[in-house]
């Protein structure tokens, strides 16, 4: 991983591009990410029921791959989502995924991938 | 006079000046020449087929979006919603919070959910969405102008 990959998946994305938190088709809670740093704090903080929504339509993974460009991101939560979990154990696990990315891509130098 | 062109017109948009001025008591000359009036006036908007979409066979779902928005951004929202095709109806209005009611028609649950999720949260000035997808149509009608009474000015 380069410092200038990981730059690229640590950006912000315009507001278009963002993920907007739903909670079924169409309820939208209010809640957005536009950043992977954002993205941890919107898993933290939403509603359980949008986190089991977007992981049973592989909606985070098409976003982290898609818009964030981060294929291994994008795999550990195609992970998750093979597990099964549910409720808190789906959102810790996921919040302790996404945030221990953050971390490594903020030390590009100091993890080898 | 007018009204009474009116409520006919309502009842049936295809039926002649010649039938509704029988009818009315009325040349049809004078129908037409009211119904002309009104057309100008805008009074009459047009004239458009009323058409059963689950009877065509159409695919199609119906959903009633509710869009909850900053006061300052409210009447831009819904400005843009009423420009998408999307959109069959939107309507403003004011209970706790300022809102946009709209009636928005999609192909599938999933394109509803694009629509809203691509098109509509990302707006600025919007802070939530509720949508309830319709599962029964009981009824739908236009304002009619039968049981008015009265005098239209032009």
């Amino acid at each position: 991983m380069t410092v200038e990959n990981s730059s690229r998946i640590l950006r912000t994305v315009p507001r278009e591009k963002a993920f907007y938190f739903f909670t079924s088709i169409g309820n939208y809670t209010g809640l957005s990410a536009i950043s992977l740093k954002e993205f941890v704090d919107r898993i933290n903080e939403v509603n359980v029921k949008s986190l089991e929504f977007h992981l049973g339509r592989g909606d985070f993974e098409k976003w982290t791959a898609e818009v964030l460009e981060d294929q291994w991101l994008a795999g550990e939560i195609k992970r998750i989502q093979r597990s099964g979990l549910m409720g808190e154990a789906l959102r810790n696990q996921l919040s302790l995924t996404v945030s221990r990315r953050m971390k490594r891509l903020m030390n590009p130098g100091s993890f080898r991938f | 006079m007018d009204l009474e062109i009116l409520k006919a017109l309502q009842e049936n948009s295809q039926q002649t000046y010649t039938k509704i001025g029988k009818r009315l008591n009325l040349a049809h000359s004078t129908v037409y020449d009211r119904v002309k009036k009104m057309e100008n006036a805008k009074i009459i908007n047009g004239y458009t087929a009323i058409v059963d979409l689950e009877k065509t066979g159409v695919r199609n779902i119906l959903a009633i979006v509710t869009v909850y928005t900053d006061p300052k951004e409210t009447g831009r929202v819904a400005e843009k919603l009423a420009q998408r095709p999307e959109v069959l109806e939107a309507y403003t209005s004011f209970s706790d919070e300022l809102l946009i009611v709209t009636k928005v028609v999609a192909q599938s649950q999933e394109d509803l959910h694009e629509f809203i999720a691509n098109s509509v949260a990302p707006m600025d000035g919007v802070l939530r969405i509720r949508t309830s997808i319709v599962t029964k149509k009981l009824k739908e009608t236009h304002f009619s102008i039968t049981n008015c009474t009265g005098q239209l000015h032009l």
